[in-house]
């Protein structure tokens, strides 16, 4: 059922990314606490999670500069890693392509995991929802999650080397996409999809730069649109 | 450690590359319709990628310096059902990381 206003759209859409506070803070604090023990300052710290907002590149690219590894492999690792967003960018390019080009500017920069996937969860159970409802839908699952982010960073930095590894709050992140893959999979081709990119993705993780992740994700696709192409000739 | 320089090229670098990603299709294609066979492979980008993501994170967990261990694979697995039986994200990332806890604590 379409909102009554893009504002009540916006407040849905905030509601709906509520849970993601929980993920997102300890996720934020852990990249503060881990940059600086990695030697960065409290504003380089910051300014990495603003320019950058992506927090398993940031892991990566993190991970990779305590190994000293050369500028180029940890800026080629960091971005596979984001490679998944240009599938988000392209998958969400029908809902959002006919906004303004400013519009789309914004939407790709705050372009992140949690509100990719609750809006594109929205998108596609109700097609019918107009163009401005869709954005501020978008918009509002970005509010609560990307100024955390941020603000969150900036408490782990301050907070420096307080937390114990023992605690064990990287695996919240995980957990989280895990919680989210399950109402994704409405049909067998989105299983289809699922296992195929788990799968892979296991057989390939000794692969260097990430590339697992993006062969699994990629295997994973394949996997799904073959499948539906089955599921339709059978219902033919 | 890195140095100053490299770090603020890789802040930098990573910051608009990642923004060129996210803007590829969003920004450059707009509302063009895309071909079909397109569209049905980007129907199955998330529940791919996701997936492909989680697994190595599960299987080898950076809190068990890598090495395979059950209870986060117990733990991934209570995340995940819950998810999948209550369409509920909150209670399936806290259902998740209760059974972590309780596990690692008695095992």
């Amino acid at each position: 059922m379409p909102f009554s206003t893009p504002k009540s759209a916006f407040w849905a859409g905030f509601r709906d990314a509520l849970p993601f506070i929980v993920v997102a803070g300890p996720f934020a604090i852990l990249f503060g606490v881990l940059a600086t023990e990695a030697g960065l300052n409290v504003f380089e710290t910051l300014a990495f999670s603003v320019v950058v907002i992506a927090g398993a590149a940031q892991f990566a690219a993190l991970q990779l500069m305590e190994e000293n590894a050369p500028t180029i492999i940890i800026l080629a690792s960091a971005l596979a890693v984001n490679l998944r967003m240009a599938m988000y960018s392209a998958s969400i390019t029908p809902h959002l392509g006919a906004v303004p080009f400013w519009w789309r500017a914004l939407a790709a920069y705050f372009l992140v995991d949690q509100a990719y996937a609750l809006s594109i969860a929205k998108y596609e159970d109700e097609p019918e929802l107009p163009l401005n409802q869709k954005l501020a839908y978008f918009f509002g699952t970005v509010a609560p999650v990307c100024p955390l982010w941020y603000v969150f960073t900036l408490v782990g930095a301050v907070i420096g080397k307080q937390i114990p590894t023992s605690w064990n709050i990287e695996f919240i992140m995980p957990l989280a996409f895990l919680a989210m893959i399950g109402p994704l999979l409405r049909t067998p081709a989105h299983m289809a999809a699922a296992a195929t990119g788990l799968t892979v993705s296991l057989l390939a993780a000794g692969l260097p730069y990430n590339l697992g992740l993006l062969l699994g994700g990629c295997a994973g696709m394949v996997a799904g649109a073959r499948t539906e192409v089955f599921m339709e000739g059978r219902a033919k | 450690m890195t140095g100053t320089l490299q770090l603020w090229i890789i802040i930098i670098g990573l910051g608009l590359g990642s923004f060129l990603i996210r803007f590829l299709f969003l920004g450059f294609v707009g509302d063009r319709p895309l071909p079909p066979w397109l569209l049905r492979h980007l129907r199955y980008t998330a529940v791919a990628i996701l997936p492909a993501l989680v697994a190595p994170l599960v299987v080898w967990p950076a809190g068990n310096d890598g090495v395979p261990h059950p209870s986060y694979m117990i733990a991934a697995a209570a995340a995940f059902l819950l998810g999948y039986f209550t369409k509920n994200v909150a209670l399936a990332v806290a259902g998740g990381a209760l059974s972590l806890y309780v596990l690692l604590t008695v095992f």
